[in-house]
């Protein structure tokens, strides 16, 4: 881990743009949008529909290209690196967590987990090995060789947060996690996300709800493509115009 | 994800998952290469029949035919001139050295009776040297001799199709009396089957031997005495045959006083000459069932580009998701390759075990010949791989080229 007082910073983005073409019409998406986040920094990313959020964590999650505007990631220039380079980061060094778990169905949990290693080379004893060890994290214990369709979303969102985490990432981003979980469930992995930051992994988190951006340390709010508030900067503007 | 143990196990699972589906997607590949490796084994079975029966006439056996007449402009063809004669076939049994001894022959075809029985067959006048020259022999009783010969004794000796379908199973011909154009003969023998030559030959078993001079005077009628339809030669050695034919050729040419430029009014045939004729016509028949069948394999090959199709697209969503976790294009091209290759690989082992089990019961219940060779089992099988490969590239490259992003939100 770097030193507390000097955090290294994991993510620049500078003037994101990006623009879809549908037919005739252009959709401007994202509007110019700068911004820093450190390592071990804990961030909701709030805003109405269409405010280009998931857009947003779609380029941080190195599953898109912005079409322009520079994003740096973990000291990697992404604009620079080929699909492959992508897969491998995406493979490496970040975890998806989705609204609706995106778990294969047909598979059981501990597969479900395997996945990101079988892409990662790791041989076959020591993957079933590391799976079964996160899900057990997880307070999945018994619950290894289900599907998906036994166990309960809460459950499940357990299963697609060891599948995220089992490569060792230095970043989660989590699209509406509890979008679809009853509060005690949500409260749960909530609590998971907050125990996984305090290790030091970096948490983005789109959500709707206050209460569960209250978890975070910091939100970011969308508007029409840009980022309109920024608490961070806010922090920053308090300190700058206190010592005014 | 390099292509692994690990890749197939992940393919036979996901296969699994849709039995039913995979195993009608397996069929059309199971019936193709079913068919190949039955069709071209009944192919090549034919032509190896053929060249065995044709080998066990006497691999250094000649023929020799008369020649074809022409009438009005119009050729007749082969058999049709008389110009072959006994005297030619004892004149190239002494002067060629190295013909080692000749037949000749005279045929008609006519009805055998046999109480109330009766049987239309070729009716054959040869000398006793046939069965020598021919190395035949008898199954049951004795072929005829000189003396019957030179007698004219009405003795003939059945083909063994003939007396079956006169005497049955039960009966012995032997010393039994058949009439032949209202004259009886008495049955001293029958010959040891040896089958129809497959591919348009005529069927050997299905002919009556009696003595040359009798056939002439009796049955053939003397309209040109003297003559005969073919003559048959051994030569000394299978090695002396182009020597012998040479030899024939010459003294036929000379005895039938042909000019220089002038065409021979007969035509030799050896053994060897039909074997690679027959073969040439099982060759074809082998190739043409051969691609009958590999048509069959190709339908099954697009059988399965459209069910990988449908499993892509049903599957949008799994690439997207193991795209997001880190699966790169090449991996989800290989996932899908591998699941097409399996299925066509299991198809074809199914087919191989249809195709060589049901070939032998053909050959079993059917009394055909086949003949698989393991090169052919191979080639069948390769085949079915290279249609997994071929007809499952497009659907896999689909697969790999689908966005994530769009994937994953994919329903």
């Amino acid at each position: 881990m770097t030193k507390p007082v000097d955090p290294k910073v994991l993510i620049v983005v500078k003037d994101l743009h990006k623009v879809y073409r549908m037919g005739e019409v252009e959709v401007h998406v994202l509007r110019g949008v700068s911004l820093k986040i450190e390592e071990g920094e804990f961030v909701a990313v709030m805003g109405p529909s269409g405010a280009g959020k998931s857009t947003f964590m779609n380029i941080l999650g190195c599953l898109d290209y912005p079409t322009s505007g520079n994003y740096v990631f973990d000291g990697q220039k992404v604009s620079a690196l080929n699909i492959n380079q992508l897969a491998e980061i995406r493979n490496r060094k970040i975890g998806f967590v989705f609204q609706n778990f995106n778990l294969l169905p047909r598979m059981a949990a501990v597969e479900n987990v395997e996945l990101p290693l079988i892409y990662g080379g790791i041989p076959r004893r020591e993957r079933k090995e590391r799976a079964l060890k996160m899900l057990w994290a997880m307070g999945l214990k018994g619950r290894e060789t289900h599907n998906p369709s036994k166990l309960s979303g809460g459950e499940q969102q357990r299963v697609a947060i060891a599948r995220a985490i089992v490569n060792q990432p230095i970043l989660i981003l989590a699209d509406e996690p509890t979008g679809n979980l009853d509060s005690g469930s949500a409260a749960e992995v909530m609590a998971i996300f907050q125990r996984l930051n305090s290790q030091g992994i970096t948490i983005i988190l789109v959500t709707h709800e206050a209460d569960i951006a209250q978890y975070a340390r910091r939100r970011l709010l969308f508007r029409d493509g840009k980022v309109v508030e920024d608490t961070a900067e806010a922090r920053v503007q308090e300190t700058s115009s206190r010592r005014l | 994800m390099k292509v692994s143990l690990e890749v197939f196990r992940i393919a036979l699972r996901t296969l699994s998952q849709h039995k039913l589906r995979s195993a009608l997607t397996m069929l059309g590949v199971t019936i193709g290469v079913g068919s190949v490796i039955a069709m071209v084994g009944i192919g090549q079975g034919a032509g190896a029949m053929v060249k065995a029966q044709i080998e066990g006439l006497g691999s250094n056996m000649l023929m020799v035919f008369s020649g074809s007449t022409t009438a009005g402009g119009a050729r007749h063809g082969t058999g049709t001139a008389f110009t072959l004669t006994v005297e030619d076939a004892r004149a190239v049994a002494r002067e060629c050295p190295a013909v080692a001894m000749t037949s000749y022959a005279k045929r008609e075809t006519n009805q055998v009776v046999y109480g109330n029985q009766n049987w239309n067959t070729l009716i054959v006048g040869v000398t006793p040297e046939y069965q020598i020259v021919r190395s035949w022999s008898v199954a049951r009783g004795t072929f005829f001799t000189h003396r019957d010969m030179e007698r004219a004794d009405a003795v003939c000796v059945l083909g063994d199709k003939v007396a079956q379908s006169l005497f049955g199973w039960g009966e012995d011909p032997v010393g039994k009396t058949v009439i032949i154009k209202k004259v009886p003969f008495r049955v001293i023998g029958v010959m040891a089957p040896r089958g129809a030559i497959a591919g348009g030959g005529q069927d050997q078993d299905d002919q009556v031997f009696i003595p040359f001079t009798t056939a002439e005077w009796k049955i053939i009628g003397s309209v040109l005495p003297g003559y005969v339809g073919v003559i048959f030669a051994s030569a000394v050695s299978q090695e002396a045959m182009p020597e012998a034919e040479q030899q024939i050729k010459e003294l036929l040419r000379q005895r039938h006083h042909i000019p220089k430029e002038g065409a021979d009014d007969f035509i030799t045939m050896s053994l060897k000459d039909i074997s690679e004729m027959r073969e040439a016509t099982g060759r074809v028949l082998t190739y043409l069932l051969g691609s009958i069948a590999s048509v069959s394999l190709i339908v099954g090959g697009i059988g399965i580009m459209n069910i990988m199709l449908v499993s892509v697209s049903e599957r949008t969503r799994e690439v997207g998701i193991r795209m997001a976790i880190g699966a790169k294009r090449n991996d989800i091209l290989v996932q899908f390759l591998i699941e097409s290759v399996v299925l066509s690989c299991i198809g074809g082992l199914i087919g191989l075990a249809l195709g060589i089990g049901g070939s032998q019961l053909l050959s079993l219940l059917g009394n055909w010949p086949v003949l698989i060779s393991p090169l052919m089992i191979l080639i069948a099988f390769l085949f079915a791989v290279l249609v997994g490969v071929i007809f499952g590239i497009y659907p896999a490259n689909r697969a790999s080229k689908l966005n994530p992003i769009e994937a994953l939100r994919y329903e």
